[in-house]
């Protein structure tokens, strides 16, 4: 019998959820029964084939989607039945997502982008975010615009973004897929370093197996369930 | 949190400075042809309600006959059974150009007249004098240089309480000057009455209550306002469809910072209160500007419509214009509903925006490619209804619902008829290019059909309008030459003068038409019948419509009348009818015909028999034929002669000169809100092609990719816009012959009580298409030189970007 | 004499400049008007018609009523001529103007209306034989033999009365010198009569409802063409009737430098005796507050010649005709020596 119950350290609770997408005639199932948890500061890299259902897991924790059934807890919050404000709240103070295509505000410079996310959860920390900014080797870069960026520079702008606001945890989806391999392994190093730096948990969704290997932990989706 | 995504949010337009500058355009420009047009109409109205509280009447209800006059012994037989009344008599008083009002009451009775004349701003203080012997006449300043009748004037009296045009004077002064002794036109009602009275109507069952006088003139001048709102409304929609177009790209291009916003804890209802309140400063900003603008369009039109009332319906309108807090508060107020009409589609989407899944711009234009249908159908029933409101509604209600109906429905179905058009040349491209740029041309459609649903309505109003405009001038034009064929029109200073000028004429080969009038009332209003000599020249040159065999004979031996058009369709009378012109005075109407440019009911008799009835006929106007050569002569000779001193000689061509200015001035505020309608639409067009740039480069970057130089996409961009505002033009034409048709047939008759013909001037519809494409032309120009000037790279970005 | 001279000023609609002037213009000289004749003979019923080349005229009746409930009641009823030249003219050029106050004094209310009319139109006029006077509906109709038996009648907004007059065929009173009645030290005079021997029925129309009364009534005929002295100001004009059957009518015109009074006795008999100037005395006892003016509404009133000092009271204060141009007039009681009812007319205080 496995304990279910939560120890002080647990961060995210994933308990049997499953998710169907609504398709023609039949609905076609995402997730099935997936149970996962992980710990304060802990990182798990998620792996799978396109189309095992890695980013659905991802945006249900980010609540940004909804589950048909199961449950998520997120520091001792259940995602069930909560409501659009509750969980923007959710997204806002801790949780922060790291996207594939970047996503940032194209009409913000480097430096609004990147305390953007902080300034709405009215959590600004300059010396957080100057230090954060340069470990980025984004400070000579700040009155720039995301389209005058290399694609490299974005997704950095865009960690330093998820980051500045000292998220309990960090969702990542395949945060380098746009980026070619050696802009890629830079990006991934300085990502996890500043993540373990920062304290915050790292959920990572990638197909790489090289990065998963640098993470705490690996699970591998497959169909929709964890193999 | 709220501060950090409002900056976020008006980033958006600090980075798309053009974009949000289009944007308040748009509205300005919507708001201020409204509110010119609203000043406009308000400042009339304000004038009508001065003019009437001017005169005192305001409260106070009338009684008048029901035909002829009030004889002075009825007025003394009321007052003596108690009511209190005071008496008017009201007559037009000939002077050598036009004519003013001589408003003749009974200065111990009347209810304002002491304000009246207490308020002097010249001349001796209203006293006594008034009522001696001699009298006084009271006039406003601006009267004074029209009263060229110098016949033993008594002293005047200076006064801007009273109206323009106006003159007042003691009514045992008028009744000598309008020599209408023992006679009331009317009786106000005072509002005190004693206890124990008689109804009026068993005292004087033959008189008729009234509510106050400018009834008459607000009837005649609404229908006007009416025309003017409906063009202000015209604007307005034309500019909202250019503020929907700006919105909708504001938000389309933000959808991903929505996004973002979202996912970084934005909640949903903050982020559409967020969109509302920048919105609603936009609306602010931009109805603010807009009021400004209004203010200065409706300054510099105020004297054109000022003319243009006074020119059709004698009513004045004082030049200035006053700043009234509900017109400021009604300007913001359009400017806001206007804004959130237009963008509570876009508003809605991002409400109902799933946070994720991201549909590309080509799935939802396709998406709206098949709303086509249904706002075509919605197109159908707007039509249908405005067709069926003629047969529901009468009049001018009818008129407008059916032009409302008509264009708005049409405007709706053109995005559908265009795909056909653009389906039709898909089926029949020959090369591979071509093909691309038919198809090419379907898809822009969506995103570009609403600025040309504005283009469309614009021409239409412009072919229409400009239709009305001009049939309205050639029959103007074939009318006076009909009508003012006299070759001199003479105006005497007195009777004695105007036998004398007759005389003199005498053996001078100049036939002398008398030209002699007299007002009777008439179903509450009055009716100017003319009294004319039998002359060949009415019998040829008269502007009939309509008439029996043998009118004139009938006319000149003094059995028939011949009436105006204005009469003959207000009181539906057509040859053959009978008409009373007063209570004992019955004649048959052997013809009608057309008398433009006049609001009142006219009718023409025999002199002879116009004198057996009317007593007040004063004989000062003569019309004058004689061989053209010898006009300038005569009026020489008439200008030495020492008796003649303050005749006047108007030759005719100088007479149609100044009647076609004052037709001309009349159609100026139509020239000019249709000329800037126009410009409005050209506007929107560039809104949308700027809209339109950034969504078309992936579309653009494959074709070039595949050969085709930015060059030649630059063109064929150009083409394109042109191709589609062409198109536009043609469906608007038979939509603007429509309008005219409306305007002329409909419109017309109600507003003024003619019809006209219809003529079509194709130059003119060829200069407007040329018109639309230059407006296509140069709005196409700045998308296209950015597509030819773009640089290799930015295109290759589209493939970069792409997943 | 009544509020006639102040009256007419408005009237002629002439600005009413300082008392130096006297009221309207009215002391300046009479433009081709006719002018009072000492020792002319009236002619009756023929003066009891207008007299259209003098420049003003009345016909003037007030009215001590009772009514049923027990109340005192004052009624007037005015008609004014004032002519902006001599003679007359049919029609709106008519220099004849005319206008009628009719008011209705309660003890607690003043009711008033004025009515204006051009004349030579028949809206408002006078014939003398059979004898009518009107204006509007307002009228008083007269059944032969002239005078002696009235009917008068008079609406406004808030009330109407209707009032049958009779006498027992007394005479008129012919004031002064046979009706040549002397206004001013400086010889300024009118033709003045009265009739104050009517014995009234009739019916009041007040808001809350129709009140029968009786008593008596005084009628004041008076014609002119330039009746004040430069600078005569107002006037007290008292019409007195005792319970003894005597009469009496005085006046005061306030002059700048001196006052000058006179007046007729009328006694029960009939016999009527001219007062010389200075023999009527009057002296303001209490001062009201009256439309925002310090007006007399008690009076000691002394005529040595007849041994009479009686004191007369208001019968309301407020007594206010708020007309075109306003003045007091009301109903009075008399205590003192003598005790009775009568009338008070006060005008020129500002």
């Amino acid at each position: 019998m496995v304990d279910w119950e939560m120890t002080d350290n647990t961060l995210l609770q994933i308990r049997n959820v499953s998710k169907c997408y609504a398709g023609l005639g039949e609905s076609r199932a995402v997730l099935r029964d997936v149970s996962l948890d992980l710990q304060a500061g802990e990182s798990i890299a998620l792996t799978g084939e396109s189309g095992s259902g890695k980013s659905t897991l991802l945006h249900l924790v980010g609540a940004l989607d909804y589950y048909d059934s199961g449950e998520i807890e997120i520091d001792g919050t259940s995602l069930t039945n909560l409501n659009d404000s509750a969980r923007s709240e959710l997204r806002r103070n801790t949780v922060s997502l790291v996207f594939q295509q970047f996503n940032l505000v194209p009409s913000l410079n480097v430096a609004q982008n990147i305390s953007l996310h902080a300034r709405l959860a009215n959590r600004v920390d300059l010396t957080w975010i100057t230090s954060l900014t340069s470990r980025l080797g984004l400070t000579e870069l700040g009155d720039r615009y995301p389209e005058q960026l290399s694609g490299g520079q974005q997704q950095r702008v865009a960690i330093g973004r998820a980051l500045a606001v000292r998220p309990k945890l960090l969702l990542a989806d395949e945060p380098t897929g746009n980026l070619d391999e050696i802009a890629s392994s830079a990006v991934m190093d300085l990502m996890l370093k500043l993540v373990r730096e920062s304290g915050a948990a790292l959920f990572l969704v990638t197909h790489s197996v090289q990065v998963a290997n640098q993470l705490d932990r690996r699970v591998h989706l497959s169909a929709g369930k964890i193999a | 949190m709220k501060r950090a995504a409002l900056g976020a949010l008006l980033s958006h337009w600090w980075r798309h400075r053009l974009q949000l500058i289009t944007l308040l355009t748009g509205l300005a420009l919507a708001t201020g042809l409204w509110s010119a047009v609203q000043a406009i109409n308000g400042e009339a109205k304000a004038s009508y309600d001065l003019a009437t509280s001017k005169m005192g009447a305001r409260q106070n209800e009338t009684l008048v006959p029901k035909a002829g006059f009030i004889p002075l012994s009825r007025y003394v037989e009321l007052r003596r059974s108690g009511w209190r009344l005071s008496p008017v008599l009201e007559g037009h008083w000939p002077q050598n150009t036009g004519s003013l009002r001589l408003i003749g009451v009974d200065l111990l009775s009347h209810p304002t007249f002491s304000n009246i004349a207490k308020n002097s701003t010249s001349g001796s203080s209203y006293s006594l004098d008034a009522l001696n012997s001699q009298g006084q006449l009271f006039l406003n300043p601006k009267t004074l240089k029209q009263l060229t009748v110098q016949v033993d004037l008594p002293p005047i009296v200076q006064s801007d309480q009273i109206p323009i045009d106006v003159v007042l004077g003691d009514i045992s002064l008028v009744e000598r000057l309008l020599q209408r002794p023992g006679q009331i036109t009317r009786l106000i009602i005072l509002p005190e009455q004693p206890l124990g009275l008689h109804p009026l109507e068993d005292l004087a069952p033959e008189l008729q209550l009234q509510s106050y006088d400018a009834g008459q003139i607000s009837r005649l001048t609404d229908s006007f306002h009416l025309n003017l709102t409906a063009f202000g409304l015209l604007s307005f929609a034309v500019g909202l469809f250019i503020v929907h177009g700006s919105v909708g790209l504001g938000i389309e291009q933000r959808r991903g910072l929505f996004r973002t916003l979202r996912a970084m804890g934005v909640p949903l209802h903050l982020l559409t209160v967020l969109l509302l309140s920048e919105l609603l400063l936009i609306a602010i900003v931009a109805g603010s500007a807009g009021l400004v603008l209004g203010y200065l369009i409706a300054a510099a039109l105020l004297p054109d419509v000022s003319a243009t009332l006074s020119g059709l319906y004698g009513a004045t309108v004082e030049g200035s214009l006053n700043l009234r807090p509900g017109w400021l508060i009604s300007g913001i107020a359009m400017a806001v509903v206007g804004t959130l009409i237009a963008s509570t589609q876009a508003i809605t989407n991002i409400y109902k925006m799933p946070l994720l899944a991201a549909p590309g711009l080509q799935a939802r234009a396709q998406a709206a490619s098949n709303q086509q249908y249904g706002i075509a159908v919605l197109g159908l029933g707007l039509i249908a209804s405005g067709t069926a409101s003629m047969l529901v509604f009468d009049g001018l209600i009818a008129g407008f619902a059916l032009l409302a109906g008509v264009m708005l429905g049409t405007a709706l179905m053109l995005p559908l008829l265009l795909s056909w058009v653009l389906t039709l040349g898909l089926r029949n491209a020959r090369s591979a290019l071509g093909e691309w740029i038919w198809a090419d041309m379907r898809a822009q459609l969506p995103g570009i059909s609403l600025a040309l649903m504005a283009l469309l309505l614009a021409l239409a109003t412009n072919i229409g309008v400009g239709t009305m405009v001009s049939s309205f001038r050639l029959t103007f034009l074939g009318w006076m030459d009909q009508r003012l064929s006299a070759e001199l029109y003479v105006t005497a200073k007195d009777e004695e003068q105007a036998q004398k000028f007759v005389l003199w004429l005498v053996g001078r080969d100049v036939t002398v038409l008398p030209i002699r009038w007299s007002e009777v009332p008439f179903h509450e209003t009055k009716l100017r019948i003319y009294g004319v000599l039998d002359d060949p020249t009415y019998r040829e040159k008269w502007p009939m419509l309509q008439a029996q065999d043998g009118a004139w004979d009938r006319v000149s031996n003094g059995t028939a009348v011949i009436i105006n058009e204005q009469l003959a369709r207000r009181r539906n009378l057509w040859p053959g009818d009978d008409l009373n012109l007063t209570s004992s005075w019955k004649m048959t109407v052997v013809g009608v015909y057309s008398d433009y440019g006049n609001p009142h009911e006219q009718a023409i008799v025999t002199l002879p028999v116009l004198l057996l009835h009317a007593d007040n006929v004063p004989n000062l106007r003569f019309g004058l034929r004689l061989p053209p050569s010898s006009v300038q002569n005569l009026i020489k000779e008439v200008q030495q002669e020492a008796d003649f001193e303050g005749i006047t000689l108007v030759d005719q061509n100088d007479l149609k000169a100044r009647s076609l200015a004052v037709f001309d001035r009349t159609f100026v505020v139509t020239g000019a809100l249709n000329l800037l309608t126009l410009g409005v639409a050209g506007f929107a067009i560039l809104t949308s092609l700027l809209t339109l740039w950034n969504m078309r480069l992936p579309q653009l970057a494959p074709i070039w990719a595949l050969g085709i130089t930015r060059r030649q996409l630059a063109w064929l961009e150009l083409w394109r816009s042109l191709a589609l505002a062409a198109l536009t033009a043609i469906l608007a034409l038979p939509l603007g012959l429509l309008l005219a048709w409306v305007l002329l047939s409909i419109i017309n008759v109600e507003a003024f009580g003619w019809k006209l013909p219809m003529y079509l001037f194709p130059l003119d519809w060829l200069r407007l298409l040329l018109l639309a494409l230059v407006a296509a032309a140069i709005a196409a120009a700045i998308p296209a030189r950015k597509l030819a000037l773009i640089k290799p790279s930015d295109l290759l970005k589209v493939f970069a970007h792409e997943r | 004499m009544n509020a006639k001279f102040f009256l007419t000023a408005l009237f002629l609609c002439l600005p009413v400049t300082a008392s130096t002037q006297g009221f309207a213009g009215l002391g300046t000289n009479a433009k081709g008007f006719a002018i009072p004749q000492r020792g002319a003979v009236l002619s009756f019923p023929e003066d009891h018609g207008s007299h259209p080349n003098f420049r003003i005229e009345w016909w003037y009746l007030t009215a001590n009523l009772k009514g049923d409930d027990g109340l005192d009641y004052g009624v007037q009823w005015t008609l004014f001529r004032s002519a902006l030249r001599p003679g007359s003219e049919d029609g709106w050029s008519s220099p004849q103007l005319w206008m009628g106050h009719a008011g209705l004094t309660t003890p607690t209310h003043q009711f008033f209306a004025e009515r204006l009319a051009r004349g030579g139109i028949g809206q408002a006029g006078v014939t003398a034989e059979p004898f009518m006077a009107w204006i509007d509906n307002w009228e008083m109709t007269g059944v032969r033999p002239a005078l002696q038996h009235l009917d008068l009648k008079a609406s406004g907004a808030d009330f109407a009365y209707d009032l049958d007059m009779s006498t027992q065929g007394q005479q008129l009173v012919l004031h002064g010198d046979n009706g040549y009645s002397v206004k001013s030290a400086g010889g300024q005079a009118s033709y003045y009569y009265s009739q104050p021997h009517y014995q009234i029925t009739g019916t009041l129309i007040l808001p809350n409802g129709p009140v029968a009364v009786t008593g008596q009534g005084w009628l004041d005929r008076e014609w002119s063409s330039q009746p004040l002295a430069e600078d005569q100001s107002g006037w007290d004009w008292f019409s007195l009737s005792f319970d003894s059957g005597d009469k009496l009518m005085g006046f005061v015109l306030r002059g700048a430098s001196a006052d000058f009074t006179s007046g007729s006795w009328i006694s029960a008999d009939g016999t009527i005796t001219a007062l010389q100037p200075g023999d009527f005395q009057a002296l303001a006892l209490k001062h009201s507050d009256v439309s925002r003016r310090s007006i007399p509404t008690e009076w000691k009133i002394t005529l040595p010649t007849q041994e009479l000092s009686v004191v007369i009271q208001a019968v309301n204060e407020q007594s206010w005709m708020g007309t075109s141009f306003p003045y007091w007039e009301g109903p009075v009681t008399i205590s003192g020596s003598h005790t009775g009812r009568g009338y008070l007319e006060m005008t020129g205080y500002e």
